[in-house]
């Protein structure tokens, strides 16, 4: 199976884009002591897994209504998913499953973590970036 | 008031992840893809949080934990204290990367692509939170097998005023 999508190189929307990720983690760190790493606030916010879920649900919220927010400035987005449901099934549990596991994401180690220079998130990141590029590889080009 | 912010930097984090098309997987899939149509739109991405969330840490945040001082709406900071690099952390990259590698989707574009009601999405919503509470029982069984008390996640969090 070969699914050959050219996406263009955007590197001042990237750049920009990543700036704002930035600051939002930032914020959140300097005015409520927290770190904005996705996959904990997810998990923890299931009253089961964590005391305190409310700031959780608050900050879900805001992440899932922001396409709403660009929409009132006419940006537009476009994301079309062209993986097939078994990919999205076993995806969907290997990064829950693999985030929970070790302790975050993208976000909460690919930024925050590595913004700490904490030596976890810097061995996570290399690691999960590493593996995923292998297996886009296989899936790619040898499948 | 630390609601209204927690909602305020969701709205802003998700702001982000679209502007910067993080939510697109094509995008991040073609970003790891090495040997073909690499896009590395996303290593700017990260260039960009990294550059911002670094430089405020080090010079505001690092500043005000080391003057003992509490975030402006809550009590301490929660910084993740824990210094081993251990068998799961390791084991959790590697799950995770396999995943993020298969689908282009990470928890936080999979939270900002609700909106657009597209079935794959919810199925890895409920697929990812599945793999949570999987996670959390085979940590609840070894920890139970090994019983003994882990220190190194009872101090995960640190305080303003144990941090130096």
């Amino acid at each position: 199976m070969v699914i050959l999508m050219m996406t263009e190189f955007t590197p001042f929307s990237a750049l920009l884009g990543g700036a704002l990720l930035g600051l939002s983690s930032l914020l959140f760190l300097l005015l409520n002591g927290r770190i904005a790493g996705i996959s904990s606030i997810v998990s923890g916010s299931f009253k089961s897994l964590s005391s305190s879920p409310q700031w959780r649900w608050s900050f879900l919220l805001g992440l899932v209504l922001s396409p709403l927010v660009l929409t009132l400035f006419d940006y537009q987005t476009s994301s079309s998913i062209d993986i097939t449901w078994s990919m999205i099934i076993v995806g969907g549990f290997l990064v829950g499953f693999g985030s929970y596991l070790g302790s975050g994401c993208t976000s909460g180690h690919g930024i925050c973590g590595i913004g700490r220079l904490s030596p976890r998130s810097i061995v996570s990141t290399c690691l999960f970036m590493v593996v995923a590029i292998i297996v886009v590889f296989i899936s790619k080009h040898l499948l | 008031m630390k609601l209204i912010v927690s909602l305020l930097c969701g709205l802003l984090f998700g702001i982000g992840l679209t502007v910067s098309q993080m939510v697109n997987p094509q995008k991040v899939i073609n970003f790891l893809d090495i040997t073909g149509n690499w896009d590395p739109s996303l290593m700017f991405v990260m260039g960009g949080g990294l550059l911002v969330f670094a430089l405020g840490f080090f010079f505001v945040i690092n500043k005000r934990i080391a003057k003992k001082q509490k975030p402006v709406f809550a009590e301490q900071f929660f910084i993740p204290k824990r210094k081993l690099i251990d068998k799961n952390l390791l084991v959790g990259a590697v799950f995770f990367g396999a995943g993020w590698g298969l689908t282009g989707i990470c928890p936080g574009p999979a939270m900002a692509n609700v909106l657009s009601f597209e079935p794959k999405i919810f199925a890895f919503i409920g697929m990812m939170l599945m793999g949570m509470f999987v996670a959390r029982a085979t940590l609840k069984v070894s920890d139970a097998k090994t019983s003994v008390v882990d220190n190194d996640s009872l101090s995960s969090v640190m305080t303003a005023t144990d941090s130096k």
